[in-house]
């Protein structure tokens, strides 16, 4: 932080390099397989953003990411690395799904508030013991919400295979929830107010990440939980000097992460699948990783970048449609471009900007 | 259970330990240089990778070997860039890697070879074959000895041989050479190592290269030892197990090539019998076996079976004083 920036090139100038760099070397992958990156990027965005359909599918993806991108964002402000978004998004998906399955007779505005509090419930308490042994058995919170991680998805497989399997079925998931627990999709909403969409998978969990959002910028910037996490996070000397617990920060800030995680479930899991399955989380949770770095762990960021992978998930299906050699794993590689030049190699543009804002006040000097 | 069944299962936990132990040792030259490495995983996808496509294009598994390697070397090195030179964040780093090789690996194989990510079937020469130990013949009539050596030790892959030698080498380089008193040195305390006028960044550079030539190994021999061909996302999370191991061994060679053979074990008992039965317990699911390395991990972290204690300097990029 030595010759300091103005505010704006810290915010906008060196994500905007970073991310650039990450395109660019995207694009040198999509040459070096012999394709139009140029083209491939028309399609894309044609594909993300074309139509209602295409938007509406994006928006949906982005819902799922804003949930885990913020879960990552909250962790960092403590400096913690909560790298167990997809072990806790499973336990959401189950929590949803078990109060789906109990209550999916009655009505959507019952089975809603209960899956919320399920989801919260069970992806909190599966980060709060990565959390509880970082703060009093000093345990590496990164290598324990990864092995949480595997036990999550071996949980899973064992619930859904012997547990929660329809009597008979071959495949394992859960049976398929009633009337009473879907949740309304936002074609049908818009359609009450005379507006047309496509029908899509967007549901209302969306209006929902943005409240998550909006609770998030409040609870880091506007509370005084908040204050003692950013203190926590940037100085924990100085956070403990100030009388700040730091069992208390770690604790709660991984039970806050893991909640929001989870309820990327609501969307995936009540909002859509409207039953679990293996792999209904299909990575959301380290996409959360990249969301988080991309949008510098601010709400309003987080949100940006969470669009910006809707639009990467949607428009990288069509892309494989019409572009064939670019398949659909040509996300992750963006997705670990991003995580490595936005998080990494950040220091890469810092430095050299940093050197070009320090040359400039001196020559004016002269 | 019979002589015959526990010889199959000790010889199938060996060959699931093997790529464990080698990313496991390459994990550790990385760690106690005080580079956190959590993209073991990703180097060894993207050396099985190279070691599948390039035995099935060249014919030959020990060029396939190579390029394993190098792949995996390239991947290790990015790596540092991002955590010696530029001071990143080890573990944003890791990940990163980790997403690098399984997007690119998926990618380029669908571009190349066109059947859905993976590279074509090897045959013969494109693979590591089973290699006898010399005397095996001789020795097999000696009680003990020649069902030890002949019927379990002889018969494996030539890289299940180079998994177990790197241990004593990594023994010896790391507690018997100054090379690796200083890289224990830079892992725990960089600025004594830096007084000392040795140069840090040199020294972590060759430690993350030495990481990336094993875990080159390690992915090979998936690809071209154990199976017949790289299959997309092949390692499976092995890189995690291999990371779990070095921290169940605590960062030191001997009890990780047993942390290892315990996983292996483990893998081996999982994939034998779909669960097992304990009198009066009932059955253990198998989902259970294979969480188990996870568990005990977490549970080794904690500090409640003995406590691991990591590098001191893990995970901080070095700043020289001015």
């Amino acid at each position: 932080m030595s010759p300091a920036l103005p505010r704006w090139a810290d915010l906008a100038l060196i994500p905007a390099l970073n991310l650039a760099l990450a395109f660019l070397a995207a694009g040198l992958v999509v040459v070096f397989i012999g394709e139009d990156p140029v083209q491939a990027v028309s399609v894309l965005i044609r594909g993300s953003l074309g139509s209602s359909y295409a938007i509406g599918f994006t928006l949906f993806y982005a819902t799922t990411f804003v949930f885990t991108g913020l879960a990552v964002a909250i962790a960092f402000h403590a400096g913690l690395f909560n790298i167990g978004g997809e072990g806790q998004a499973i336990l959401g998906g189950i929590g949803v799904a078990l109060a789906a399955l109990w209550l999916d007779t009655t009505h959507w505005l019952v089975v809603l508030p209960a899956a919320i509090v399920a989801a919260a419930l069970f992806g909190a308490a599966w980060a709060a013991i990565p959390g509880i042994l970082a703060a009093t058995r000093g345990s590496h919170v990164v290598i324990t919400t990864i092995m949480f991680n595997f036990i999550a998805s071996a949980l899973l497989v064992y619930l859904l295979v012997n547990v929660l399997r329809v009597p008979g079925a071959m495949s394992p998931e859960t049976r398929r929830f009633a009337e009473g627990a879907h949740l309304p999709f936002m074609h049908t909403m818009l359609g009450h107010l005379g507006i047309g969409m496509a029908r899509t998978p967007m549901n209302i969990a969306s209006l929902l990440a943005l409240l998550a959002a909006l609770g998030t910028w409040v609870l880091i910037w506007r509370t005084r939980l908040g204050y003692e996490i950013r203190a926590f996070g940037h100085s924990e000397p100085a956070a403990v000097y100030a009388g700040i617990s730091p069992v208390r920060i770690i604790v709660v800030v991984m039970l806050i992460s893991g909640a929001m995680a989870a309820c990327m479930a609501l969307n995936v899991v009540l909002g859509y699948q409207q039953r679990l399955v293996l792999e209904f989380t299909a990575g959301a949770g380290f996409v959360g990783i990249a969301v988080a770095l991309m949008g510098r762990s601010h709400p309003f960021g987080v949100v940006l970048a969470a669009i910006l992978f809707g639009m990467l998930y949607q428009g990288g299906a069509e892309l494989a449609f019409e572009m064939p050699a670019i398949s659909r794993d040509m996300i992750v590689v963006i997705q670990a471009l991003v995580i490595l030049f936005t998080g990494a190699l950040e220091r890469m543009v810092r430095g050299p900007v940093e050197r070009l804002f320090a040359r400039r006040p001196a020559r004016a000097a002269t | 259970m019979d002589l015959a069944t526990a010889l199959a299962i000790a010889e199938s936990s060996m060959r699931l330990a093997a790529p464990l132990l080698l990313a496991c040792l390459a994990g550790l030259y990385s760690e106690r240089a005080g580079i956190f490495d959590i993209g073991l995983e990703g180097k060894m996808l993207g050396a099985a990778f190279g070691a599948g496509a390039v035995a099935a294009v060249t014919g030959s598994a020990w060029i396939g070997l190579a390029a394993g390697m190098a792949v995996s070397t390239v991947l290790a090195l990015i790596h540092g860039l991002a955590s010696i030179t530029f001071r990143g964040n080890q573990i944003i780093s890791g990940v990163a890697i980790n997403f690098l090789a399984s997007g690119l690996t998926a990618l380029i194989g669908q571009n190349w070879f066109g059947m859905g990510g993976q590279t074509p079937q090897l045959f013969g020469d494109q693979r590591f074959l089973a290699v006898e130990l010399p005397l095996a013949g001789a020795l097999r009539d000696v009680p003990v000895i020649g069902f030890l050596y002949s019927d379990f030790l002889s018969g494996f892959t030539v890289l299940v041989y180079v998994a177990l030698l790197a241990v004593p080498l990594t023994w010896w380089v790391l507690f018997r050479t100054r090379f690796g008193l200083r890289l224990r040195a830079v892992g725990e305390n960089p600025g004594a190592v830096d007084t000392a006028g040795i140069s840090v960044v040199r020294l972590r550079y060759q430690a993350v290269i030495i990481t990336g030539l094993l875990c080159g190994i390690a992915g090979a021999y998936l690809a071209t030892g154990m199976a017949a061909g790289f299959i997309r996302d092949m390692t499976a999370g092995k890189g995690f197990i291999a990371l779990a191991a070095l921290i169940f061994a605590k960062w030191r060679p001997w009890p990780a090539l047993w942390a290892c053979l315990l996983f292996g074990f483990l893998e081996a008992i999982g994939i034998r019998y779909q669960g097992v039965t304990i009198p009066n317990v009932g059955t253990v699911p198998v989902q259970l076996m294979q969480a188990l390395p996870y568990i005990l991990t977490v549970v080794i972290l904690a500090g409640f079976v003995g406590r691991a204690i990591p590098p001191r300097a893990g995970g901080k990029p070095y700043v020289k004083e001015r």
